[in-house]
């Protein structure tokens, strides 16, 4: 199956917008994903394994979820997986620390 | 939206309103009745940047009657690669004063509203109140949570859009029958997690793109027509041209649109996102790495001080401007710590300390000794002691 990753992660999976994968389930699927990208593991999951609250993960449209058998749902060679980060950019300041920052120049 | 207001109450259009519209009066889905309800909306932009420059020119040019902006910047030469409702001579100048001289010189006819000021737990639900609509073109985490916490609190749909490089997100949150920005995302990413676009950079077009989805969709909500992005979250890949969309779900369990809300009025947003005011103290001393300001570095240097400083930008930053570091990308450090001396003190630099500031505490993990961040980067430098050096 294909797993796209976005933007802000690509540069933990060798700056592929997508990688494929060969797995029966979601959780099979993220397990070989993170096996060839390390980096990607502390970007997706906490500490204890949990995948993190501001990543959202959809087989094909559907949230992960809010499917009935979530990470472990089957998946197929045709499935895509998307990984989505929330971002915040759309105005013009922030020099990474948001609102706050001293210096507010002209960025996103 | 459209069924709030009845057709009787609805302003009525002038000769001027007829000839100017005439291109919606003919849409079925618009008409008479449509652009009176564009007439009688009142709509309140957050920020008038690189998102809100589009949203706001086309929702003017559509015949909104009300517009609200909120933005407390001065316009800067590097907003104006994409905030198009600068100009050139609108450096230096208020955002807020900028803007409404372009939209009132588009639509003579329009109200502009302008509230100077940074949105906050204390502001929001009063500024938010007077308007029917809010669109979130903001660029931060906690405002994004205040915007949307506001809007669940006072029932108004927030129409939402984020950008990333090439990347961007869109979606109506905040109707009473969809999800909101918390079901979505429930926590923000913790400080430094995920990269802004002052490190990652953005295609100038993009929020373009993305701000006119948002204007449309705001359009759309007033005339009640089509089928708005409520419970869909639109993606957009302006590198390869691709717009996929997902389906979002209301969660039951939300903290603050589910039926048990936690959060029923206003936090501290930057509490939420983990952002800590930096005392004094933690100026000197971040995460266990000191910090040197850009004039005690340039002292030390004076002085002939045997200080390795180590530049953790990308090549084409370095080449824009620099101060004679040893140029390392952020990414490449792991595999190249042979070339950083152990014993030398090191300072390390990027655009803004962000970078360096994690770079530094990645080689105190690695068993480096000397390790200091610059504080505010090459862009400190350029203030205080470089004042020729190229600003990006």
């Amino acid at each position: 199956m294909t797993i796209y990753i976005p933007t802000p992660l690509r540069p933990y999976a060798a700056d592929q917008a997508s990688v494929e994968v060969q797995a029966t389930t979601i959780a099979e699927a993220l397990a070989s994903l993170t096996n060839s990208h390390p980096q990607l593991r502390n970007h997706l999951f906490t500490g204890e394994g949990k995948l993190r609250a501001f990543v959202n993960l959809y087989l094909n449209d559907e949230d992960v979820r809010y499917l009935p058998a979530k990470e472990a749902t089957s998946v197929t060679a045709t499935d895509t997986l998307s990984i989505i980060p929330s971002i915040a950019g759309g105005a013009g300041r922030t020099d990474g620390r948001a609102f706050g920052a001293k210096s507010l120049r002209g960025s996103n | 939206m459209a069924t709030t207001t009845s057709s009787d109450t609805l302003p009525e259009l002038t000769t001027d309103d007829l000839s100017r519209y005439s291109r919606h009066l003919i849409l079925p889905e618009v008409g008479m009745e449509g652009q009176r309800r564009l007439k009688d909306a009142r709509v309140l932009c957050v920020g008038t940047g690189g998102l809100g420059s589009p949203l706001a020119l086309y929702l003017a040019a559509a015949g909104i009657g009300t517009l609200g902006l909120v933005d407390f910047d001065v316009v800067d030469a590097s907003n104006l690669q994409r905030q198009i409702i600068h100009s050139t001579k609108d450096i230096g100048r208020k955002k807020l004063d900028s803007a409404e001289e372009k939209l009132v010189a588009l639509n003579p006819a329009l109200k502009v509203v302008k509230h100077d000021t940074m949105l906050s737990s204390a502001n929001a639900l009063d500024i938010l109140k007077d308007y029917d609509i809010v669109a979130d073109g903001t660029d931060n985490f906690p405002t994004r949570y205040l915007v949307n916490d506001a809007c669940v609190l006072l029932g108004k749909p927030n129409v939402y859009g984020s950008i990333f490089r090439f990347e961007g997100q869109a979606s109506v949150f905040a109707t009473e029958q969809g999800p909101c920005y918390r079901c979505l995302y429930p926590e923000p990413p913790p400080p430094g997690l995920v990269p802004s676009c002052a490190e990652g950079g953005v295609l100038g077009i993009l929020p373009g793109l993305v701000g006119v989805i948002q204007a449309t969709e705001a359009i759309k909500l007033i005339l009640g027509k089509g089928e708005s992005l409520v419970g869909r979250l639109l993606l957009v890949d302006a590198l390869n041209m691709r717009f996929r969309e997902f389906k979002l779900r209301k969660n039951p369990e939300c903290p603050v649109c589910g039926a048990n809300p936690t959060v029923t009025k206003l936090i501290d947003y930057q509490q939420f996102c983990g952002i800590v005011p930096e005392s004094k103290q933690e100026k000197a001393l971040k995460n266990g790495i000191p910090q040197i300001s850009v004039k005690e570095l340039k002292s030390r240097i004076d002085a002939g001080e045997d200080v390795l400083i180590l530049d953790v930008r990308e090549p084409y930053e370095y080449q824009i401007a620099n101060i004679g570091g040893k140029l390392i990308p952020q990414n490449d450090v792991p595999q190249r710590l042979a070339e950083i001396d152990r014993d030398r003190e090191i300072v390390v630099q990027c655009r803004s300390g962000q970078r360096s500031q994690r770079i530094a505490e990645f080689l105190q993990q690695s068993g480096y000794q000397k390790v200091t961040n610059l504080a505010g980067g090459i862009l400190a430098w350029a203030d205080e002691i470089d004042p020729k050096m190229q600003k990006y």
